[in-house]
């Protein structure tokens, strides 16, 4: 939904999001994840407090990740944006998500997607993590399910069948 | 000739509704998109305690794109008011509510005015716009502040005691001046709150040319909104429906009535366009119900060898500004004379609870409502008795519990607790771990400076509640869950039950009862849940749905069972006890030889009656149900070990292992279930150590945000070792005991009696939760500066 748009001013982007171009005109204040959700009808970003701490609205933005509830949809022009969406229909983060269902390492699922896009980020330049290092990457994604041992779990089990493909 | 699959209870199969969420296709109400849909945001009142002289909405209702400005008075005409009174507790006392403030705010976040417009952002714009001339009053912060004789929050109620009970047996006088040693202390439990990550969330739909409504929202317990919305709102109960799509976390936060969210579904009859409104973090802390704000004195009295010959509990339990609609918010506190020293058999026991009005906002029922608060105090009172007599906390435990398998019970505060297995489940607990080294690594860890502390915890119990307890309170709450089971022309089945699933795999675990009840592979059954349209139910709450929804659902399902069998038998004209319908075919009972498949079976029954004897009418769709009648709760235990290293220079309390042992009855799905158990225990930990939400003297809110309100993060949390019982419920068919909550019900007070273990050779001990480094360096100065005046008192 772009809503009507009552005077706020507004700015045209042009960015790449899971790999198609997009532009439109947005409000100077709407956050990148409210613009996701809304405008493109990526639902799969979640939001959960807005501020900047709960990592549910985890993007890849210009190959980082990053919080995307703290990026003004304004400042994206030109930029390339992934979501679970995206990584999830190239086939990127499968083996995670496999790795998700088979431990039950989600329940609720919301805190979900910010996980799997952050511990894809983790595997690409850590592939064989230790525990800890694992329970340090995802240190700033809360989870309030699972108590974590079952997101570790798998998170491991994934980096192993990585490994063992690759 | 075919052989039977392998039954579905039992396994660790995973959840297919959780294909979705991991590829960010989850449809929570947020996602959920309506045409013309209104966003409602709320002017909040900024103090804990003020009465509303006037408000002026005039900028406000001019802003463009604002379509609606409701004061609590413009809201109150399309509904009733409400109290959360539960007929139970004689003598209970509770103010009526309203959606919106509107002659005075009783907490800071109240809501106090709704606006509704094309956009979330010029809702937000136009509350800066809304003029309040406030009144400031006094506001009560603690509940010592409120029973000490000043102001009065509700004056129909004559004083800020909602509810002042009092549990007794044995003579416990006698008991405490008998013993060898009498442990007393004041504990106090920091109110929480269960910080679901999904925000309370509603869709409100009215639709004028049929006064219906129809609402999506992330809650708990679908068809009690139906009921509640209907008769709050004066609407025909069979034309409101509730719909509770995938919900983003729940434990107990999302079970009650809440103003703002009738306020939305009003909002929409006002201005005839649905109308959505999502909680934000902020006001998520200042409007969700929170939870454990209590102060505990307790006393337990102990003979020579460590036997307990009484205890006393006297529990101020300090609820907010208004008992918690409809459930009451007396749950934690009747929890706590209920539970408190469980495990034990004591011989005399007096418990006193008090429900106390104050200016914060209202307490329901957060995961493991009051099991926390009964565990820490007995359990702790247990080790400090132990250690003053010299005794090892362990075979004190021993001594004390009620043996196992004891059929039926009768507790100290007059609860059955029927086939507890108190000491199976220590056993299991201690089996493979080395008690004895533990102990040698914390001498010689002291010696190097190092505190080491090992903390247990038994905890008993309520689950699945039956029918008296809601039944007696006047609440439109069920305790009876029903399940419909319907085979599709292809042979696969599709089931709609009445309880709830926000992440703890109930549909799963539903979807593996009724796939071997009626004799088809689990990946042949559909789950659905979550809609007041279905079958009635309660939902999801007091860990029911392994029990209560469960039965419901294998009573349907064999009731399908026997009418495909009924239909076999006349295609084949064959008796129905002969055949056997197993993975989808049905065989002779005998031999096991292939008779007919299901697929062939529905068909007919579908689509090709004709082929039928006359007369015969199948029937495809069955609804059973389950109530436990008679009695309160499934009653069941478990034990919690807690490792910790304290750091007596920062005050730092550092996990270091968790073990439980639980009872869960019979097992259905050991993966979710330990998840379950998990979970539980995590947060159950952020209350140990973390989680708290301060308040002023004055009731000004402290922790607004994330940044303030410290949750358990990945880093801080060890794995968390699980071991089960599965001792089967006599009173169901499979004999699944709750779980959700037990997690939850033991880890704080493993973890306090493990920081006092460390602590205990300083001298100093904690009694209040949560265990931060600043409590954690007082106790160590307290007791530093008592050894000053009273050597020798090290224990
Ligand atoms: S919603 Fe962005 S970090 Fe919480
Ligand atoms: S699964 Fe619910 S917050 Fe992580």
């Amino acid at each position: 939904m772009s809503g009507p748009s009552f005077d706020e001013p507004e700015v045209t982007i042009e960015l790449t999001v899971n790999g198609a171009t997009v532009t439109r005109r947005v409000s100077t204040r709407r956050h990148l994840s409210d613009f996701l959700r809304d405008d493109l009808g990526l639902t799969g970003t979640h939001i959960g407090c807005e501020h900047g701490v709960c990592g549910a609205c985890t993007v890849r933005y210009d190959g980082e990740i990053a919080r995307s509830c703290l990026i003004l949809a304004a400042q994206t022009d030109g930029s390339t944006v992934e979501t679970v969406e995206g990584l999830s229909d190239s086939g990127e983060i499968e083996a995670l998500q496999q790795a998700f269902l088979a431990r039950n390492a989600l329940q609720c699922g919301f805190c979900t997607p910010g996980m799997l896009v952050t511990a894809a980020d983790l595997l690409r330049s850590v592939p064989k993590p230790s525990r800890d290092e694992v329970r340090d990457a995802i240190s700033a994604n809360y989870c309030r399910c699972t108590g974590y041992h079952a997101i570790v779990d798998a998170i491991m089990a994934a980096s192993e069948k990585l490994a063992v493909k690759s | 000739m075919t052989t039977a699959p392998a039954p579905a209870v039992g396994q660790s199969l995973a959840r297919p509704r959780a294909k979705r969420l991991v590829t960010g296709r989850g449809r929570y109400t947020g996602d959920i998109a309506a045409k013309r849909a209104l966003q409602v945001a709320f002017f909040r009142s900024p103090h804990p305690h003020a009465r509303i002289k006037s408000i002026d909405v005039s900028a406000a209702r001019a802003l463009k794109g604002v379509v609606l400005v409701a004061t609590g008075a413009d809201v109150a005409k399309h509904c009733k008011g409400f109290a959360g009174i539960h007929r139970l507790f004689k003598g209970m006392k509770a103010a009526e509510q309203w959606p919106l403030a509107f002659d005075r705010a009783c907490w800071q976040g109240e809501p106090v005015v709704a606006v509704a417009a094309e956009t979330r952002a010029i809702a937000e714009d136009a509350l800066d716009l809304i003029e309040v001339d406030w009144e400031p009053l006094e506001g009560l912060g603690t509940p010592e502040k409120a029973i000490a004789g000043g102001t009065v929050l509700h004056e129909s109620l004559g004083d800020n005691i909602g509810y002042d009970g009092t549990t007794a047996s044995g003579d416990v006088e006698a008991a405490l001046a008998g013993a060898a040693v009498v442990i007393e202390d004041t504990f106090r439990f920091g109110r929480h709150t269960g910080v679901c990550l999904e925000p309370r969330s509603i869709l409100a739909a009215y639709d004028p040319s049929d006064d219906s409504l129809v609402v999506h929202e992330s809650h708990q317990c679908p068809a009690q909104q139906q009921a509640i919305f209907a008769d709050l709102m004066g609407l025909p109960e069979h034309r409101v429906r509730v719909v509770c799509p995938d919900v983003g976390g729940a434990f107990g936060i999302k079970q009650q009535l809440y103003g703002d969210e009738l306020a939305t579904c009003i909002v929409s009859k006002m201005t005839g366009r649905p109308a959505i409104f999502i909680a934000d973090r902020v006001e998520s802390f200042a409007s969700d119900i929170h939870a454990r704000e209590h102060v505990v004195k307790g006393q337990m009295a102990f003979a020579p060898d460590g036997r307990i010959l009484g205890l006393t509990v006297d529990d101020l339990f300090a609820v907010g500004a208004y008992s918690n609609y409809p459930r009451s918010s007396i749950g934690e506190a009747s929890h706590v004379a209920a539970l408190t020293g469980g495990p034990y058999r004591i011989p005399a026991y007096r418990a006193r609870v008090r429900m106390i009005y104050q200016n914060k906002p209202p307490v329901g029922h957060y995961r493991a409502v009051g099991h926390p608060i009964a565990c820490a105090v007995a359990e702790q009172l247990l080790d400090r008795g132990a250690r003053a007599l010299g005794l090892d906390p362990i075979a004190v435990r021993r001594i004390n519990q009620v043996p196992d398998g004891t059929a039926s019970h009768k507790s100290h505060s007059g609860f059955m607790l029927n086939g507890l297995t108190v000491e199976a489940c220590l056993g299991k607990l201690l089996a493979g771990f080395d008690m004895a080294a533990f102990r040698r690594e914390q001498q010689d860890a002291r010696k190097r400076g190092l505190l080491l502390g090992l903390g247990i915890a038994n905890f008993v119990e309520f689950t699945g509640t039956g029918a008296p307890y809601y039944g007696e309170s006047g609440a439109p709450v069920t305790a009876q869950e029903s399940c419909l089971a319907r085979l599709e022309p292809s042979g696969h089945v599709r089931c709609l039950t009445g309880t709830t699933d926000q992440g703890q795999g109930t549909d799963t675990a539903v979807g593996q009862a009724i796939a071997d009840a009626i004799g088809v592979s689990f990946d042949d059954v559909e789950v659905i849940s979550g809609d007041s349209a279905g079958p009635v139910g309660g939902g999801a709450w007091a860990s029911r749905g392994a029990s209560s929804g469960i039965e419901a659902a294998v009573r349907a399902g064999r009731a399908l069972r026997d009418e495909i069998l009924r239909l076999a038998g006349l295609i084949l004209q064959r008796k129905p006890e002969q055949m056997m319908l197993a993975g989808g075919l049905l065989c002779d009972a005998a031999s096991g030889a292939e008779l007919i498949t299901l697929r062939e079976v529905a068909t007919i029954a579908h689509y090709r009656q004709h082929l039928l004897p006359p007369g015969t009418q199948p029937e495809l769709s069955m609804t059973r149900s389950f109530v436990p009648q008679s009695q309160s709760f499934i009653t069941t235990n478990g034990v919690q070990l807690s490792v910790v290293s304290v750091d007596p220079g920062l005050g730092d309390v550092r996990l270091l292992r968790h073990r439980v042992a639980h009872d869960s009855g019979t097992v259905i799905n050991p993966m979710l279930l330990d998840e379950q158990i998990r979970g539980g225990v995590v947060q159950g930990l952020g209350a140990a150590l973390f989680e708290e939400i301060h308040y002023s003297e004055d009731a000004v809110l402290g922790t607004g945000s994330l940044m303030d309100y410290l949750l358990p993060l990945a880093t801080e949390i060890p794995d968390i070792e699980v071991a089960h019982l599965a001792t089967p419920d006599p009173g169901t068919s499979i004999g699944a005991k709750g779980a959700g909550e037990a997690g939850t019900a033991g880890a704080a007070a493993a973890v306090l009696n493990a920081v006092n273990d460390a602590l205990a050779p300083m001298g100093a001990h904690i009694s209040t939760l949560p265990i931060t480094p600043e409590r954690v360096l007082a106790a160590i100065a307290a007791a530093s500066s008592s050894h000053d005046t009273k050597p020798g008192l090290q224990g």
